[in-house]
């Protein structure tokens, strides 16, 4: 189930193009970005979907680097408190070059397990060309939250429309992903237990297509509210939101900003028994393929919110000077469905409260 | 007035004796011979000191609440030299009726067993018993080869029961005329009979809980006068607010319904409705919490469920719920839970394999509630052991299934129940729980809550008795509300061949359970703890009909009825409820 070309193809007024050149907006991949983004030429108004150096955020190891080099900013400007703040990523140790770093952290604390994730290849970021040599070695989560005996991760999405000024909107809906096997630390080897995308599940033996094994946000929350009180949700919340904040602000002044650039993100969140949310990663390319009829309707509908935002109706409008049509109207689900996320340098005021 | 105060004295004594076997009163007991080393218990006014002492410690409160637990279960007397049966059920065409129906009930079961030659039941092996008590917390990772079994019977093979279902003193004539009933259920089952029954049963036990003690004020619920509960000023109350204007109509069944369900009224804040984003939380809300946290921390069962008829908050739930059916988890609870556990790894039954099969095929595919699987596991296998069940029986016009040791048929001496709770499950039965989970995460907790909705409420839906909360005077509640109500849906849906009965049943056999999203759910069944009776369900059900009714007027065959009734995840309970019962003009 393909959402993207469904709702591609049924918004009034677009039309498929196969000719370079002539669109005026493009979903692409990143390796098409990798290899066209510096010479091809765009007007004004066209929009594509990634910007040329999102990996400073994606690739684990830069995303680490960026956040510590922030952190330590925050606490020369702010203090040890704020810096805190940007303890939601696990101790990560790229391989091979911190090796070293790894070895003699891995002797300190022995009792503490470690996950080797390998970069760039998981489902979400497509394959590229250059062979996957890079490893990182991230501290393990040994206390998530389970529910069910199950271990889950949560998935929420945030459109990021420009870096400089940082405007990020936080999509209200996202899902709990849940593993199919029972959470335990004594089947340590067993993949599917831990490893909780879909599309690694989709392998597990256990896996019936049918089950979908997610939960929506909002089931999730109401779990949460009547297992620990509306005011413990939304601490996690508030928390989970201040993970996009610190993690968008430590690669603002890296990623190039380009006002033809916009990006949809897949953050992927996992929460422990103390209800401390931790960022796991962020994927620029976050699978749009839908597993099962719910998740059909939340990624169509958050894509038709996504161009909503981008809005080119209005951009093309503006284009073509057409100066007595009144201003389009967006539809109210845009603003409901999608929230601007405050931040603490640009002055952005929160459009609604989130439900 | 003679005759009331028998009655009063016979179900005091019925009461008083079912009370004596309890732990609640050895508890009593002992802490009454304790209280006798305080200094304020004097010799010369021992009784009335230790009254006093109870009353402050709490106790009191507790066996209030004990008290208050077996007047919602107890069947209200009838004549006193009425037989046993009769406290089952009353009327002896459905007793046969539910008799042959279990009859093949238990010969599909048999056939089942010789067909796939398994045993009942069987000891296990020890070292399967070492593996099944391994995997106890992850019985669902089990990929057992089901396919053989099938579940014994389904809603709709139940509903084809109830359709036959006759009186044979009863004569309708042939002729049709503007009392026909149009539905399929054809008995003359008196559905609005609540206000008689219900308020004898109001009434007397607001008389009963007054002599035990002389209350001052209770919670300040506003809508509670001083000093009495449960209310039985409903109708003065409805009439109070003036909801009648404009209502007027002479079919009296919807005015028995808004007097029975009168803290639904429009006027009245609801949860479900009043806390949504757009209210503003101090108008309801906010004073409804602190209400609930009130209730919560007085402990009284009574007043936990005239609250609840206004939603619970999602933060209080678990525990009012666990208060209006007076459950504590005590030690011996946790005990009990454990000892049955022990049983389902010593034994085998076949009926595991029925319950493994059921929720494999309904929760395990539910969106929500597969992540639950384990859980289910756990409860209903220890259910299943449960001999305490068996004492609902009593009030059940069902009865146990009888089963022989093998070689000794016949031989009451050999004679066991099976399974050991009497239940037999049925495809759909493992929802009943499912939404619990979403309340209580200890295993012997969840297991006591289940087990009291289930003696409460549940055995009602798949039994044939005439109760009014029993799944026939449901059916006809529904399809009467429909046709007076909505009566050219009605004509029409019965016309094209979609009776809506047939759409219906399941989501009433159900309680809804897996059709509406789960916070609607919990929503429904506050109200159904909260005025004891399940007539909620056929209410809600003529509801989401009326909600559909123009959509369902351009249906032109069954399938494509049932095709706009398939989803109801969307719908919002209460606004339906009040739309239905106070906002309906005709």
């Amino acid at each position: 189930m393909n959402t993207l070309m469904d709702v591609l193809r049924h918004r009034p007024g677009w039309v498929e193009v196969k000719d370079e050149g002539e669109w005026d907006f493009y979903w692409c991949d990143v390796s098409w970005l990798r290899e066209n983004f510096d010479h091809t030429y765009m007007d004004e108004h066209v929009r594509i979907s990634h910007f040329r150096n999102h990996y400073d955020l994606t690739r684990k190891n830069y995303m680490v680097k960026n956040l510590k080099r922030f952190r330590k900013q925050l606490e020369r400007e702010a203090g040890k408190l704020e810096a805190a703040k940007c303890d939601f990523f696990p101790k990560t140790f790229e391989m091979p070059c911190e090796y070293h770093l790894f070895v003699e952290e891995f002797r300190k604390n022995p009792g503490i397990t470690w996950i080797m994730k390998p970069d760039t290849r998981s489902s979400d970021d497509q394959k590229d060309d250059i062979p996957v040599e890079n490893y990182v070695a991230q501290r393990y989560i040994e206390n998530p939250y389970l529910i069910g005996g199950r271990k889950f991760d949560l998935r929420v999405y945030v459109l990021v429309m420009s870096y400089i000024p940082l405007r990020a909107w936080l999509y209200r809906d996202g899902f709990a992903r849940f593993s199919n096997t029972r959470f335990t630390l004594n089947s340590i080897d067993d993949q599917y237990v831990h490893l909780t995308n879909v599309a690694v599940q989709k392998t597990s033996p256990d896996y019936h297509p049918k089950k979908g094994c997610k939960w929506t946000l909002q089931r999730f929350r109401q779990y949460l509210a009547s297992k620990h009180g509306p005011e413990a949700v939304e601490t996690l919340f508030r928390d989970i939101d201040n993970i996009f904040v610190k993690s968008l602000q430590s690669v603002q002044k890296v990623i190039i900003s380009n006002k033809h650039c916009f990006e949809l993100y897949g953050y992927d969140i996992l929460i422990d028994q103390d209800l401390k949310p931790w960022l796991l990663e962020v994927n620029a390319s976050p699978s749009l393929t839908a597993s099962s009829q719910e998740d059909y309707e939340l990624k169509t509908c958050l894509l038709e919110d996504t161009l909503h935002v981008v809005d080119m109706e209005a951009r093309l409008r503006q284009r073509s000077e057409e100066t007595t049509e009144a201003a389009l109207l967006l539809p109210s689900s845009s603003e409901e469905s999608f929230q601007l996320i405050p931040s603490c340098q640009e002055e952005i005021s929160l459009s609604r409260p989130c439900v | 007035m003679l005759q009331e105060e028998s009655d009063l004295s016979l179900i005091i004594a019925q009461i008083v004796q079912k009370l004596k076997g309890s732990n609640l009163y050895s508890q009593l007991e002992r802490q009454a011979w304790a209280s006798l080393q305080r200094p304020e218990i004097k010799l010369e006014s021992l009784k009335e000191d230790i009254k006093e002492f109870f009353k402050i410690s709490g106790w009191e409160k507790k066996l209030q609440n004990a008290v208050y637990s077996e007047l919602s279960v107890f069947p209200l007397p009838s004549h006193p030299a009425a037989p046993p049966e009769h406290l089952k059920e009353p009327l002896v065409y459905m007793r046969k009726a539910q008799g042959s129906w279990e009859k093949r009930i238990l010969k599909s079961l048999n056939s089942m067993c010789t067909e796939l030659s398994i045993p009942l039941a069987r000891k296990r092996p020890v070292g399967e018993q070492k593996e099944l008590l391994n995997k106890w917390n992850e019985m669902g990772t089990d990929e057992p080869d089901l396919s053989l079994f099938r579940p014994v019977y389904a809603p709709k093979d139940f509903l084809e029961v109830l359709i036959n279902l006759r009186n044979p003193n009863y004569e309708n004539g042939d002729s049709l005329s503007f009392r026909t009933h149009l539905g399929l259920i054809q008995v003359p089952l008196k559905v609005k009979d609540i206000p008689e029954l219900g308020a004898l049963g109001r009434s007397a036990s607001n008389k009963v809980i007054n002599k035990k003690q002389n209350m001052g004020p209770r919670k300040q619920d506003p809508n509670q006068r001083e000093g009495e509960f449960p209310r039985n000023d409903s109708k003065e109350k409805f009439q109070d607010k003036g909801c009648t204007t404009g209502l007027k109509h002479n079919n009296p069944r919807l005015e028995q319904e808004k007097e029975c369900f009168v803290e639904l009224g429009l006027n009245i804040g609801q949860l479900g409705i009043d806390d949504s984003t757009q209210v503003p939380p101090e108008l309801f809300e906010n004073e409804h919490v602190r209400i609930g946290q009130k209730v919560l921390a007085e402990q009284d069962s009574a007043a936990a469920q005239q609250y609840i008829r206004q939603g619970s908050p999602t933060a209080l739930r678990a525990e009012l719920w666990a208060l209006i059916l007076n459950i504590s988890s005590q030690p011996e609870d946790v005990l009990y839970y454990e000892q049955l556990k022990t049983n389902v790894i010593q034994h085998d039954l076949l009926v595991d394999s029925l319950i493994y099969k059921d929720v494999k095929l309904t929760a395990s595919n539910d969106d929500y509630y597969f992540v639950f699987e384990d859980y289910l596991y756990q409860v209903l296998l220890c259910f299943s052991r449960d001999t305490s069940v068996l004492s609902h029986f009593a009030f059940n016009s069902a009865s146990p299934p009888k089963s022989y040791i093998r070689g000794k048929l016949g031989l009451e001496e050999y004679a066991v129940f099976y399974p050991p709770n009497g239940v037999i499950p049925f495809h759909g039965f493992s929802m009943y729980v499912a939404p619990l989970c979403f309340l209580y995460h200890e295993p012997s907790k969840l297991y006591q809550i289940f087990r009291e909705m289930y003696v409460r409420f549940f055995f009602r839906l798949h039994s044939i008795s005439s109760h009014p909360s029993g799944i026939v005077s449901l059916c006809l509640l529904f399809e009467t509300l429909l046709q007076t109500y909505l009566p050219q849906l009605f004509y029409h849906l019965r016309e094209i061949g979609a009776q809506p009965l047939r759409i219906s049943f399941k989501w009433m056999v159900r309680a809804f359970s897996g059709y509406l999203a789960t916070d609607q759910l919990l929503l429904l069944w506050d109200r159904i703890l909260g005025y004891n009776s399940l007539e909620i369900l056929a209410v809600l059900a003529a509801a989401v009909f009326a909600f559909r009714a123009v959509n369902l007027m351009e249906v032109t065959s069954l399938a494509a009825a049932e095709a706009v009734l398939a989803d109801l995840s969307t719908l919002k309970v209460m606004p339906l409820l009040q739309i239905f019962l106070f906002a309906t003009v005709t």
